[in-house]
């Protein structure tokens, strides 16, 4: 009963990472982007764990998703730092 | 009888979830974006691995120990960095300028 209740709820994550992949390609600006790239990362590091417990591995599946973690955080945090340098490029529409 | 608590968290992790797809869709604005996107993913992520740690450790080893104690430093560290990562993409915003959404721009 668990195992199934676990491939159900990450296939069900899966889907809502394609929800939030929807603000990540047609954002109307860039900031938007990454607010969609940082909802799939989160949801990727509870969707890593759950796939080691379906493949009965979590020992091993759960480091990989201690490193995910690191890294979306850290590759969130270096582009918002690069793009507010960038003054006209993260508004398309709004301003003009 | 552990495995019903393992249940409802997982259901109630997966509601945040869904929360927070929702909000991220449908609200007008980039700030209240971030909204959802802070808020509800760190919650669902906190009782999807709460749920799982408690799974884990229904047989107790020394092997399911160290599985519960990283799922466990996998939340206090989201806890720490989500709310860093919000706030640089709001200072990214405000330094770039853009506006809030107001209600008489809306047409």
């Amino acid at each position: 009963m668990m195992d199934s209740l676990f491939l159900y709820s990450g296939i069900y994550l899966a889907a809502l990472m394609l929800v939030s992949l929807y603000r990540g390609v047609f954002g109307p600006t860039i900031l938007d982007r990454l607010i969609g790239v940082n909802a799939i990362g989160s949801k990727t590091t509870a969707l890593l764990v759950l796939v080691g417990l379906i493949y009965g591995r979590v020992e091993m599946f759960v480091d990989i998703a201690l490193a995910y973690a690191l890294l979306n955080f850290i590759a969130v945090l270096a582009a918002s730092r690069y793009f507010q340098k960038k003054k006209g490029l993260s508004d398309e529409s709004s301003t003009r | 009888m552990l495995n019903y608590v393992v249940i409802f968290l997982i259901l109630g992790g997966l509601f945040f979830f869904t929360g927070g797809s929702v909000g991220i869709i449908r609200l007008p604005d980039f700030y209240s974006r971030l909204h959802p996107a802070g808020k509800l993913d760190t919650a669902g992520q906190l009782m999807i691995m709460s749920a799982l740690a408690i799974y884990v450790l229904q047989d107790f080893s020394l092997q399911t120990f160290l599985t519960a104690t990283k799922i466990v430093l996998i939340v206090v560290f989201v806890y720490i960095t989500s709310p860093t990562a919000t706030h640089a993409i709001v200072e990214a915003g405000v330094r770039a300028g853009l506006k809030p959404w107001t209600k008489e721009e809306r047409s």
